[in-house]
């Protein structure tokens, strides 16, 4: 059932200054509401337990991408139609850019935020394994300053994230690679648009000659939070594209995750999906 | 407990002052305070499409915009599509056209989509046709005759 609109407040503050303020008054008593595409879906299903939120969507200072030589930088608001539609983003994180084309349609993607994603935690969200392998770092900004903290530690546990009541996520960092690198990403839903992900699956590599020389590996909805696969990376990294590789990264992939049965899909599917990707994304190394 | 504040807003080129809560649904101010009920209630959860308007010139789904965030803002909904009281928007002529319609239910919503589609993109492919329309559910016509009618539009 819907909930009751009359008890909701909104406020749009002018300023990040005045934004920062209104969060830092009464711990948590406010909350950020950035493009609404997953905070209206919970309204509308009677399940938005907090009421009083403060508008961020006009905030300039979350806006914008910045192209640095070391690093891309992504306002926190960026929507996932200006991720996608971004050259330097195509060129350099396409993974991120097949993340945001794959999530939800045109409506959602202009008004869904890569912040938002982010710090909404849902552990099927598409954005988190490319921003994982990428090595994204999170730049938060409270009343009392700015901190910058890797991505890869900001999810504690499901829904659980290194994000104070009285900080915003502000931009997202992305270093760039001159490398040459094999971006692998692919989501598999229930239909291939407009589905939330039973499986999501992001994978990096480099390769000199026939050996691995660095691989990254990163999956959405296989765990209560979006898991980069370090034990598993550790297995292909230095090694020959040999079969006997692939076996061995297969099952430790398989104790790695953590898939379990919920509305979307089941354990073993996931199980089956995801070492299948992994199998895929060797292919795709193999064939470079 | 939040009151109603008056909200500005510019809705199919006029000017209009609505009295909203600042959660109220865009999807509700719309048909219930503005009687624009061409604007289609779906699903309500950003999932179908059918209440697809345009907001500052951007395809969106009123379900998901709360009336705080309309303030000083440009809305175009169906009702503000065609070209005049007597012309067609070329998208509406040609769902006309090629049975672009049945039951009628998305239909304002992949009209509008397609309108915002065709104004990114003027000659779309298949691909760009079905990657635009994506984000909104037919459950009659199977798809095929709303993208021949957007190849048509085209050609209008």
């Amino acid at each position: 059932m819907r909930a009751y609109i009359p008890s909701y407040q909104i406020i749009c503050p002018q300023s990040l200054g005045e934004a920062l303020d209104l969060l830092a008054q009464h711990d948590g008593a406010w909350k950020a509401f950035a493009g609404g595409t997953d905070l209206m879906v919970l309204l509308e299903a009677g399940k938005l337990s907090h009421q009083n939120y403060v508008d961020i969507w006009n905030l300039k200072e979350l806006r914008g991408t910045t192209v640095g030589d070391s690093r891309v930088t992504l306002g926190a608001l960026t929507t996932y139609t200006e991720v996608r539609s971004h050259p330097v983003m195509r060129a350099e994180f396409p993974m991120l850019c097949q993340a945001a084309k794959e999530t939800g349609g045109i409506a959602i993607q202009n008004r869904g935020t890569l912040g938002g994603n982010i710090v909404n935690a849902s552990p099927a969200a598409d954005s988190p394994p490319a921003l994982l392998v990428y090595d994204a770092q999170l730049e938060l900004i409270s009343k009392s300053g700015k901190r910058i903290i890797p991505y890869a530690k900001f999810h504690r546990g499901y829904k659980q994230i290194d994000l104070r009541a009285d900080e915003l996520l502000m931009a997202i960092h992305l270093p760039r690679h001159s490398a040459q690198r094999i971006h692998y990403y692919r989501k598999v839903g229930t239909r291939r648009a407009q589905a939330i992900s039973k499986v999501c699956f992001a994978g990096l590599a480099e390769l000199d000659g026939d050996t691995i020389t660095e691989v990254r590996i990163a999956l959405g909805s296989v765990a209560p939070i979006p898991i980069r696969c370090e034990k598993t990376e550790a297995v292909l990294r230095n090694r020959p594209l040999a079969n006997d590789t692939i076996k061995s990264a297969a099952s430790t992939l398989t104790a790695e995750i953590a898939p379990i049965d919920d509305i979307r899909s089941t354990r073993d599917y996931r199980l089956r999906v995801s070492l299948n990707l992994l199998q895929d994304f060797w292919s795709r190394c193999l064939e470079r | 407990m939040p009151r109603k504040s008056k909200i500005d807003c510019i809705v199919n080129n006029q000017p209009r002052t609505v009295e909203a809560y600042p959660m109220e649904r865009l999807l509700d101010v719309l048909r219930e305070q503005l009687n624009l009920t061409g604007t289609k209630e779906g699903c309500g959860e950003g999932e179908c499409g059918a209440c697809s308007v345009l907001l500052n010139g951007q395809l969106v789904n009123s379900c998901l915009v709360p009336a705080a965030q309309i303030a000083g803002c440009s809305i175009k909904t169906i009702e503000g599509v065609a070209v005049s009281e007597d012309q067609l928007h070329a998208i509406q002529q040609a769902f006309i056209e090629c049975g672009g319609a049945q039951c009628g239910i998305c239909t304002p919503g992949m009209v509008i989509a397609a309108v915002s589609l065709l104004e990114r993109n003027p000659h779309p492919d298949e691909a760009a046709v079905r990657e635009g329309l994506a984000g909104n559910l037919c459950r009659c016509t199977g798809y095929t005759k709303i993208f021949d009618s957007v190849v048509r539009a085209c050609e209008i």
